[in-house]
């Protein structure tokens, strides 16, 4: 499928101001990280990290384990907080806002910003209530025949509608573990998020459902800003646009070492470091 | 590594066990069984004299009829008011017990964690109330409502038992809502979800059996307590007249008939343990019930 939205270097970060223009404008980035540290309590996990999300493309984000790449992940949508206290220097962006703001609303900026957990997570609860449980918290009233549309084209939009649309009203822990991801995914679409951050999607998942969720990825990449965190280096070289390459050494500070176009990653990169682990030779 | 393995020798996996191993193995085995069986005598021991005793005797007409005078030949006897004051305290006592339970262990476990001190000592002062003696709880309920209202009452009764109830809600609501794995908080956070829907209509929707569960344990638990019952709501041979009179109970009723010197007082304590035997063992069964319904829906 073509990408509609080829990434152009041009007039990036010109006279932009209003949120719906920073949107249509497809060269301004989705999320920027600007010169990040990261720390769980006091110690430090990742440090001066500058990486822009470029809109509807997909960012891969590599590296050897105890990098910091899922602690960036999950920084991007302040979801770590939930684990364990942290503190941040530097910025991350959203569309231009500071979404470590003093005024952020947190909620608001999960819904903008979904996710996709290394484990499938579906809620105990029907298939069908999985996925209007994002629209309903969100305040919307809506009418059963718009559930049912959100639900169909939600469904649809992960490649399940197919395989469920008889047994929406049953259990979603009876579904395979590929097709719960896949729930996962679309539940993440039922609210409308303008990214969607990957944590490892399938690395819980046997090689058909991985199959399956990265062709979804390519068809999602024309409407959804995706980034992705993965051990596998054949799926980011399949899946990406872009690759950023993270690493650590004794300090166990994890850094980005290198950001480029995959392609330019994975055969012509610049960094030693980052020759070595995409030729298996660490990691 | 060839000679290695061309040098070790290949072993028999049967290897048959000495005969004094086999026959000390076989003598644990048939002794666990015994003991096993020895531990369960005591259950079947009471469950056959209770109901042998009492089943007799349960007629419609003892389920349905106030307590008769002794000595009074053809007259309607039974323990109606009993049962419905059972059913009356155990109910007031949940509705002030399960909210405050449940809603202490929602803390406990969503936001304990964030205060780890005063969830300790909340815990702490849980587990202690858990295991005071119901007699004491009987006392502090007719200290605090039995000598204010200068009378003994269905309220104070109901009161006692809440007492009791209260920490087996917080703690069994507790655990349940633990086993509620993070990666499902998560999943609400991450779709926008904030703490409250996260926690009520996630968290606790899908631990509400475990919950249910604990509660039903609960009410089992005091509607067979005694102790607590004797110095709140006493006893009555009437109809339970609202909750500021004394109320007669199951539990005092089996109480008084069985150490009464009549013999169809005797006959009728039996069947009134039969009755509230009954009701534990329903209640029992039904939150046995809910749970199966969880396990087998996962």
């Amino acid at each position: 499928m073509q990408n509609p939205n080829n990434p152009s270097k041009s007039n990036a970060g010109e006279t932009v101001i209003q949120l719906s223009d920073l949107v249509t404008d497809i060269s301004v980035p989705a999320i920027q990280v600007k010169d990040l540290s990261f720390y769980y309590g006091t110690l430090k996990v990742l440090q001066g990290v500058n990486l822009d999300f470029r809109q509807n493309q997909v960012t891969a984000m590599i590296g050897p384990s105890g990098c910091g790449k899922s602690t960036l992940l999950k920084a991007l949508n302040r979801i770590g907080e939930l684990e364990s206290k942290i503190k941040i220097d530097g910025k991350v962006e959203f569309f231009g806002q500071d979404i470590y703001g003093s005024n952020v609303n947190i909620n608001r900026l999960r819904s903008q910003i979904g996710m996709v957990f290394q484990k499938p997570n579906p809620f105990p609860t029907s298939i069908y209530d999985n996925i209007v449980y994002g629209v309903r918290i969100s305040g919307q009233s809506k009418s059963r025949e718009e559930l049912d549309e959100t639900v169909e084209t939600a469904l649809k939009g992960s490649a399940l509608w197919n395989e469920v649309k008889d047994k929406l009203k049953k259990s979603a822990l009876g579904l395979s573990g590929g097709q719960q991801q896949r729930l996962c995914i679309a539940r993440s679409l039922a609210v409308r998020p303008k990214v969607l951050l990957m944590d490892e999607p399938c690395s819980a998942l046997d090689p058909i459902s991985t199959l399956k969720i990265e062709e979804l990825i390519q068809e999602l990449r024309n409407t959804l800003t995706i980034v992705i965190v993965t051990h596998n280096m054949q799926q980011a070289s399949r899946v990406s646009d872009y690759t950023a390459f993270f690493n650590t050494d004794e300090s166990r500070i994890g850094k980005m070492v290198e950001y480029n176009q995959t392609a330019k990653i994975f055969t012509n990169a610049s960094n030693s470091a980052t020759r070595d682990y995409v030729a298996g030779l660490f990691g | 590594m060839s000679d290695q393995t061309q040098g070790s020798e290949l072993i028999e996996l049967t290897q048959p066990l000495p005969g004094i191993r086999a026959n000390f193995s076989k003598a644990m085995t048939v002794l666990a069984f015994a003991l096993t069986g020895l531990a369960l005598v005591p259950l079947g021991a009471v469950l056959f004299e209770i109901f042998f005793k009492g089943l007799p005797y349960l007629t419609l007409e003892v389920l349905t009829s106030l307590p008769a005078a002794v000595g009074e030949q053809d007259v309607r006897n039974g323990f109606a008011n009993a049962i419905l004051g059972t059913l009356l305290m155990v109910g007031v006592a949940s509705l002030g017990a399960i909210p405050f339970g449940v809603m202490a262990g929602i803390y406990l476990s969503e936001f304990g964690k964030e205060q780890p001190k005063t969830a300790g000592y909340i815990r702490f002062a849980t587990r202690i109330l858990s295991s005071v003696p119901s007699i004491v709880v009987g006392v502090f309920a007719y200290g605090v409502i039995v000598a204010r209202i200068g009378g003994f009452s269905a309220l104070a009764g109901a009161f006692a038992l809440g007492t009791i109830m209260l920490p087996i809600v917080t703690l069994t609501s507790e655990e349940a809502l633990k086993l509620i794995p993070t990666s499902v908080r998560q999943a609400s956070a991450a779709l926008g979800g904030n703490r409250f829907q996260t926690t009520f209509r996630i968290v606790v929707s899908a631990a509400l059996p475990g919950i249910t569960t604990g509660v039903l344990l609960a009410v089992a638990r005091v509607s067979g307590e005694t102790a607590p019952l004797l110095f709140t709501a006493l006893s009555s041979q009437d109809w339970p007249q609202g909750l500021l009179t004394p109320a007669p109970s199951l539990a005092v009723l089996i109480y008084q008939y069985s150490t009464s010197a009549f013999p169809e007082q005797n006959r009728l304590a039996w069947t009134a343990a039969s009755v509230l035997l009954i009701l534990v063992i329903i209640v029992n069964v039904a939150s046995r019930l809910v749970t199966r319904d969880r396990l087998s829906a996962r």
